[in-house]
């Protein structure tokens, strides 16, 4: 049996300790906001925080989760509302799909870095793609998110 | 015969998955669509496809029969009824249509879902907001003269004013009007301006279900292994180590169905979770008969098929004597443009939930075309279509890959095989090597110039294999729905010839994002801009000459186009960028126009080169499509295909050897990132024409715009894409 604590709960399962941890977030656990696009890495859907650093879940075996601090698109942190209602304010999705990913990202940014600049922004995004091209919308929701946090 | 009725007092209303108690309108839209005969058809029966329900408590429910993928959809067309109807917005609750006949056409590609139901739209919020005042009338013993509406109240004359909700009791009752007002286009609220996502929320929080999502009480989840060649199939296959990966339950084989959306065919792995159904799929051993598109090497194709557009083909337009001109020509300039195939790569691959029980099945799925994927579904398990439900998910992306639903057919005969509720779910390996490609192509382009520098003459002779070929198997030349982008070119030019070159396909041919517009609407622009340079113009100046004249051009699609607007579109895009400005030192512009799914834009892209790499600075969009309905829609579709232009510019490429296609993943078939990106400035014009496509019509004048601003830059022509080939990127 392992032990995954996500967005601060519990969960007992009992998987192959080299499942990736995206599978047992979404198919075991059933957390189903983070989602699956490449299987490599490459894509950035699949964006949960581990001990607040963002990582690719495809490529996570859950074994090196356990004992972490995992947050996914349904946990709750500061960065991450905020973010959410600068998606909503700026109407960023199109399909949506990726947006968890995206937004995982951006919290992880604003997490370490309360004022980025574009080229901070683009280092911290570069691992999400968007097929639909939301790209402009999420780099401006992220400086609207760092501008009403400075008028606090 | 009035295309909308009452219904609140119908049983009918059961099967259209309402409750009943409300309001309830139905409309037929048939009669809207520009598909059908325009004129004074009459309706055998009344067949309706679209409804509002208004309840007491004053919710609406408006139903979205087209499927939202990016597009907007569930927010633009429910909100032309609530604006027409003077509804509150925040009381419109959208519920997602099944895929049935009887909610019309659903097939959500073509650019078409506001074009076909703008009208009937209005025309139904129209009727409700009469009948509402009616009622109010009634209730109130006044003149309807005397009443108005205004955000979901009835108000009279005299200050008195009552709730939509409370005047449902009355309004059930009534007959629907036969004459009907429609707002002022000066009073719409959400029409024409700019309205969030309805289910913006619900994708920034996550829980959204898309496909993928979808989960059973005991749902089991399946991988499959497809022959890498298009069309082989199983030869033998050992699943014995496949069955040792903890939590496969089971391994079959699935017959290909020879149909052109049914299942590839091959070995389905089911297992109690993706990862463990991913894993056995990897432990499969299989061999293959691969059939005859093993000899397909899409590097040797591409020299076929232009060698094939450097001879005589067959004719697809002859005007005026092309021969003719260019023997009379003061100037020839000829070019070879090749485009490589694409795949559609939505970020959610293609995935169904079934559950076949007895003679019925449910199917969860993201598809594009829930009727096909009904009928697809009905006419596998031999079941009338009235046993299958397909319920409509949210789409990861669709771009045309998932109107065609082979992985719903694969889902229904898995679960079929395995009699439980089953989970298809396609690695992103699978995505790319099993789609339905967007085509190769190669086309050759000969046009002559006077010595004012006037275009004489033009001949675009090109090859690519058709998407007719997936439905009928050995067409091996393009179709004419191929050719009317190029015959169509809205240049003024008096000769002009189109012919086709012999191209049969080896993989499944689909329509992707603009589809044929993109190798069009690249080589017309690319041409246009070496005849620029070739008469020693501006290319702004030279193609505004070139469309020429304001005049409407005849095609055979019910809306002809208008080079007054296409013109338009162009200088408005010159006039945002500053055309003919100084830029910064090293950067240059690049222009394209075209007219695509009834809609015009032009785009100017700024790029500069440091080390030899393009980078895009600003693209400047510019629109008509006619009356707007979600202006930020709009915006957001022209500023995601500048992206879908750039991701096919710089990378898009698909590749075949031995019949495998060569790519895998995002890895090695690449899309533009965050660090690459382009400010997109984008205008819409104002018009109160019909609305026409938005979805489509931003991508195909991207790469050209591109190739374009290269040349000026550094006068060095690329006549193929995609750029990363040249080490451009």
């Amino acid at each position: 049996m392992i032990t995954l604590q996500i967005n601060g709960e519990k969960h007992k399962i009992d998987v192959a300790p080299e499942m990736p941890l995206l599978w047992a977030i979404r198919d075991i656990v059933g957390l189903t906001g983070t989602k699956y696009g490449c299987g490599i890495g490459v894509c950035g859907s699949c964006k949960v925080l581990l001990d607040n650093s963002p990582v690719q879940s495809c490529l996570i075996p859950v074994s090196a989760a356990e004992g972490k601090n995992i947050v996914t698109i349904e946990g709750v942190s500061e960065n991450l509302q905020l973010l959410q209602a600068s998606w909503l304010a700026l109407n960023v999705p199109q399909c949506g799909f990726c947006q968890p990913g995206q937004l995982i990202a951006a919290t992880a940014l604003l997490d370490k870095n309360s004022d980025p600049t574009d080229d901070e922004i683009n280092e911290a995004m570069i691992g999400n793609i968007c097929r639909c091209g939301t790209y402009q919308r999420i780099k401006s929701a992220i400086h609207r998110t760092v501008e009403l946090k400075k008028q606090g | 015969m009035n295309p909308i009725r009452n219904i609140s007092r119908r049983t009918f209303v059961k099967s259209v998955g309402l409750a009943s108690g409300g309001l309830i309108l139905a409309c037929n839209t048939s009669v809207f669509s520009d598909k059908e005969s325009a004129g004074d058809k009459e309706l055998a029966s009344f067949n309706p496809n679209l409804f509002v329900q208004l309840n007491a408590d004053g919710s609406l429910i408006l139903i979205a029969s087209r499927s939202e993928m990016g597009n907007g959809v569930r927010t633009s067309l429910t909100s032309v009824i609530a604006d027409e109807m003077d509804a509150d917005w925040t009381k419109v609750i959208v519920k997602q249509a099944v895929g049935d006949v009887k909610y019309g056409d659903q097939n959500t590609d073509g650019s078409r879902s506001v074009r076909y139901l703008f009208e009937p739209m209005r025309k139904m919020g129209a009727m409700a907001r009469a009948m509402l005042i009616t009622a109010a009338a009634q209730s109130w013993k006044v003149s309807v003269t005397e009443c108005t509406a205004e955000n979901h109240h009835v108000l009279h004359k005299s200050g008195k004013k009552i709730a939509y909700g409370d005047l449902v009791e009355i309004a059930k009752n009534l007959e629907v009007p036969t004459e009907l007002t429609y707002k002022n286009p000066k009073e719409f609220k959400y029409i024409g301006k700019k309205l969030r996502g309805v289910d913006v929320e619900e994708y920034a929080n996550g829980s959204a279900i898309f496909g993928l999502d979808k989960r059973l009480p005991n749902m089991k989840f399946a991988a499959m292994q497809r022959c890498p060649v298009t069309f082989g199939t199983v030869k033998s296959f050992d699943k014995t180590a496949a069955l040792k990966i903890p939590g496969v339950i089971d391994v079959i084989e699935i017959p290909r169905m020879e149909k052109p959306f049914g299942t590839l065919g091959g070995i389905a792995v089911i297992a109690s979770n993706t990862w463990a159904a991913f894993k056995g799929k990897e432990a499969l051993k299989i061999e293959w008969n691969y059939g005859d598109n093993a000899t397909y090497d899409s590097e040797k194709y591409m020299k076929l098929i232009t060698e094939n557009v450097h001879k005589q083909g067959k004719v697809g337009k002859d005007v005026g004597n092309v021969n003719k001109a260019f023997k009379n020509a003061h100037k020839i300039v000829e070019s070879t443009y090749q485009l490589p195939h694409l795949a559609h790569a939505p970020m959610e691959v293609p995935n169904a939930v079934a559950w076949v029980q007895g003679d019925s099945c449910e199917v969860w799925a993201p598809t594009q075309d829930p009727q096909t994927a009904r009928k697809e579904v009905s006419d596998y398990l031999g079941t009338p279509e009235e046993k299958v439900t397909i319920n409509v998910t949210f789409l990861g992306g669709g771009f045309g890959r998932k109107s065609k639903p082979d992985y719903v057919v694969e889902a229904v005969a898995i679960s079929k095989a395995m009699n439980m509720p089953i989970q298809v779910v396609w690695t992103r390996e699978d995505d790319i090597k099993h789609g339905y490609y967007h085509t190769v192509s190669s086309q050759y382009l000969k046009a002559s110039l006077d010595k004012q520098g006037n275009v004489t003459g033009w001949l675009n002779r090109f090859a690519l294999p058709s998407i007719a070929s997936t439905f009928s198997p050995g067409v091996d030349y393009p179709a004419g729905f191929e050719i009317s982008s190029a015959a169509n070119v809205p240049f003024d030019i008096k000769n002009m010839k189109v012919e086709v070159g012999q191209s049969p396909a080896y993989v499944r041919i689909g329509w992707l994002r603009s589809v044929i517009n993109i190798p069009h609407g690249f080589s017309q622009n690319v041409f246009a801009d070496e005849l620029a340079v070739a008469a020693g113009k501006d290319p702004l100046e030279f193609r505004l000459n070139l469309i020429g004249k304001d005049r409407i051009e005849e095609t055979e699609d019910p809306i002809k186009y208008d080079t007054a607007r296409l013109k338009n579109v162009l200088k408005l895009a010159a006039k945002n960028a500053n055309w003919g400005k100084p830029l910064p030192e090293g950067h240059a512009y690049g222009l394209s126009v075209h007219y695509s799914f009834y809609s015009y834009v032009a785009s100017i892209v700024e790029i500069s080169m440091p080390n030899n790499k393009v980078k895009v600075h600003n693209v400047f969009t510019v629109i008509d499509c006619g009356q707007t309905v979600n202006r930020d829609t709009i915006k957001a579709q022209m500023e995601g295909a500048a992206i879908f232009g750039m991701s096919l510019a710089f990378y898009g490429k698909i590749t075949a050897k031995n019949g495998a296609i060569e790519q895998s993943n995002y890895s090695d078939y690449k899309m533009i990132r965050m660090n690459e990106i382009p400010k997109v400035h984008v205008e819409i014009v104002e018009s109160a024409e019909n609305p026409t496509g938005v979805g489509e019509p931003g991508v195909p004048v991207i790469a050209p715009a591109i190739v374009n601003a290269i040349f000026k830059l550094t006068g060095k022509r690329y006549y193929n894409l995609p750029l990363s080939d040249y080490g451009l990127v």
